[in-house]
């Protein structure tokens, strides 16, 4: 989720290793640009990750929050 | 809860106590001794003048307004939390909350197509998460808990902002109100009431669940 709205980082299969490796790196990237990976676990349920979990159908990336 | 769980924001306040059930009963209780903190000393004066001497009405007048006003202000400040915030590109609006109805159900949906607020439910209370805050109604309580809170990308559009923020919400509940400031904590009719008028709905939504 960006300025544009969102933006597509990486799309993988399993099957395919070069596209697995290809979104590690991207949410690697953006671990180092401070976000934190995100994914939905259920209905209003979320779980942080630390690596990409490459079974999961998405992973979102979410900004740092600080009280206002 | 694990470690690998709370949000890692909640080291850069290290020095709150986590929220809980708990902690926001002492908030509310912090709250109304401030309130009537402030309240009572202006009744006071406002009494003892004008029994003291008729002729000061006009002064007792004025410390009664600043009675009425202060929890006012304090209500206004709780209420600005949620306002919402001059829109950007269009398109990236627009996609947006095309990501964001991704994330919740129809209801609320269609509740943040009407208010501008997503309606969440919470093990603390029922959310209502704006751009840039979030007000939490308690279950069974005619209390409101505004808080302060955003994403920290002031460029985001605003369904964005939300989204971020409820992702933050489902992932540590209690670490998202930890984050949070509270920016006032008191009445629902007195939020309400200083909620700008198409925000008013999604408050009066939160508490019918809250009651559900």
């Amino acid at each position: 989720m960006d300025q544009t709205g969102h933006t597509t980082l990486a799309e993988w299969s399993t099957e395919d290793p070069a596209a697995v490796e290809a979104a590690v790196e991207a949410f690697r990237r953006e671990l180092g640009r401070g976000y934190y990976g995100v994914v939905t676990t259920g209905p209003g349920q979320a779980e942080m990750v630390r690596d990409l979990p490459v079974d999961a159908d998405l992973v979102i990336m979410r900004a740092p929050i600080a009280g206002g | 809860m694990s470690a690998e769980q709370v949000l890692p924001e909640v080291a850069t306040v290290h020095w709150r106590q986590r929220v809980d059930a708990d902690k926001l009963v002492r908030d509310a209780r912090l709250w109304t001794v401030t309130t009537t903190a402030h309240v009572v000393p202006f009744v006071a004066v406002a009494g003892t003048m004008v029994a003291l001497q008729p002729l000061a009405a006009p002064v007792s007048a004025i410390a009664l307004a600043h009675a009425w006003i202060i929890p006012e202000l304090y209500a206004q400040r709780g209420a600005n939390v949620v306002r919402p915030r001059r829109k950007g590109d269009v398109a990236a609006e627009d996609r947006a909350v095309g990501f964001l109805g991704d994330l919740v159900d129809h209801e609320a949906r269609e509740l943040h197509a009407r208010t501008g607020l997503v309606l969440e439910e919470g093990s603390l209370g029922i959310w209502l998460m704006g751009e840039a805050g979030a007000l939490l109604v308690r279950r069974g309580s005619k209390r409101v808990y505004c808080y302060c809170v955003r994403a920290s990308d002031p460029d985001l559009p605003s369904g964005d902002r939300i989204a971020h923020l409820l992702l933050a919400l489902r992932a540590d509940e209690q670490g998202f109100a930890t984050v949070a400031n509270l920016a006032f904590s008191g009445a629902r009719w007195r939020v309400r009431r200083r909620l700008e008028p198409q925000l008013r709905p999604a408050l009066d939504a939160a508490v019918r669940r809250a009651y559900d």
